[in-house]
């Protein structure tokens, strides 16, 4: 398996798979996202409860797991990092961290513009909602230890633990509504059951995860590119493939 | 697969790392059960929360939840003033409160109130909030299902059929 999985190791072959992959998964984004969010917020039918204000579903449910599935990605790359000391899964800890942050801000603001309307309250210090809010600093600071440092292979090994450590908040945060009674209500979907959701506003949640995961690969790949560009900038491989593109553009 | 001594170390000790900190976690977080339950339940409050079965006192302040009892719903038809009860399984406790419910605060539905006790099962209420649970479905679906008469709330006269 070692023999097979080396040669992506090398940072200018990811590279140029990612960007491969890029266009691809950009479009597919796109596409679902577009999908599932004009299906979910103009077709799907109103609530039966809440009228039109559970709308807001269609972006809360899909940032906020993503939010915690990007931080087990995030402590695996930590852990890889960490254990094999490969270079480009520290990286990754810098691609994924700002998406997760950003995904993890929108679920906590979309809560809260739903939770005003429908509880009453833009904010309560329940379980659910605290460690949720303590994803958000485990992120910034993963993301702020990975910058602390003048030597990156430092500030690398910083936020790989505290990425690593934190990954228990998200059992926290999955079970926070069953282990505690929460203003939070239990959770829809649920890998094993048949969720409590009527078919047309099911399947328009189902493609707008799918959508917000494909946009979040989207931009972890093109983040995930920068990173190495920034590290490998004084490397050879890099000067070849962009001084080509240099070449090229003055040829045009 | 023989593993790198190195990073055979190096693996023991990201995953015994990870692993303290869970049972630290653990155990701070078992410790502060009761202190991060969001509310007691009317349960709670009449028969005593735990083990120790902990009675709150009159006076003290805290957050109740429960569903609002059917047909329990009084208004003060000059003021703001509103008194319900709520329940889980049993005991039943009064809310009393003054001013404007959410909009999801309907009979048979889960609220969370916090206030002072001022009996050992009456609270005065200082904020009342709605909880709504994890079932989503359009209202004609909800009608055939559970014979729920609702309720578009974006009509005008929509919450008359509860009162």
């Amino acid at each position: 398996m070692w023999r097979w999985l080396h040669p992506y190791a090398k940072p200018e072959v990811v590279y140029r798979l990612l960007g491969r992959w890029l266009p691809w998964v950009a479009a597919a984004a796109a596409l679902t996202l577009g999908a599932g969010l004009v299906w979910g917020l103009v077709f799907a039918p109103a609530d039966y409860q809440q009228g039109d204000s559970y709308r807001i579903i269609f972006v809360h449910v899909p940032t906020a797991m993503l939010s915690m599935s990007l931080y087990v990605a995030l402590a695996i790359s930590a852990l890889v990092g960490r254990v094999w000391q490969l270079k480009m899964a520290d990286w990754a800890l810098a691609a994924i961290a700002p998406v997760g942050a950003t995904l993890t801000f929108i679920s906590l603001a979309t809560g809260a513009i739903w939770g005003k309307p429908m509880w009453g309250t833009w904010w309560e210090w329940d379980a659910r909602l605290t460690s949720q809010l303590i994803l958000l600093f485990l992120y910034i600071g993963v993301l702020a230890l990975y910058h602390a440092f003048s030597d990156n292979r430092n500030g690398a090994k910083a936020a790989g633990i505290l990425a690593m450590v934190g990954v228990i908040n998200i059992p926290i945060i999955r079970y926070s509504v069953e282990w505690w009674n929460t203003l939070h209500q239990g959770a829809t979907l649920t890998v094993f059951e048949r969720p409590p959701m009527a078919n047309s506003m099911l399947f328009p949640l189902l493609i707008s995860i799918l959508g917000f995961g494909l946009l979040a690969a989207a931009l972890i790949f093109h983040r995930m590119r920068n990173e190495i560009l920034r590290q490998e900038l004084r490397r050879p491989w890099v000067k070849n493939e962009f001084g080509k593109e240099l070449n090229e553009a003055e040829r045009t | 697969m023989a593993m790198n001594p190195r990073r055979k170390r190096r693996l023991l000790w990201a995953l015994g790392l990870i692993a303290g900190v869970a049972v630290a976690f653990s155990i701070i977080l078992y410790a502060l059960s009761q202190n991060i339950d969001l509310f007691y339940t009317p349960t709670e409050v009449v028969e005593g929360k735990g083990k120790d079965a902990v009675k709150p006192a009159v006076g003290q302040r805290l957050r109740i939840g429960g569903m609002v009892v059917e047909d329990s719903v009084k208004r003060n038809q000059e003021t703001l003033e509103v008194e319900f009860l709520v329940t889980d399984i049993g005991p039943e406790v009064k809310i009393l409160y003054t001013g404007i419910l959410p909009d999801l605060f309907r009979e048979g539905q889960g609220i969370v109130a916090q206030g002072v006790m001022i009996e050992p099962t009456v609270m005065k209420a200082t904020e009342v909030l709605a909880k709504h649970d994890e079932e989503y479905m359009p209202p004609e679906l909800a009608e055939q299902m559970k014979g729920i008469k609702h309720v578009n709330p974006n009509q005008p006269d929509a919450f008359e059929g509860n009162q």
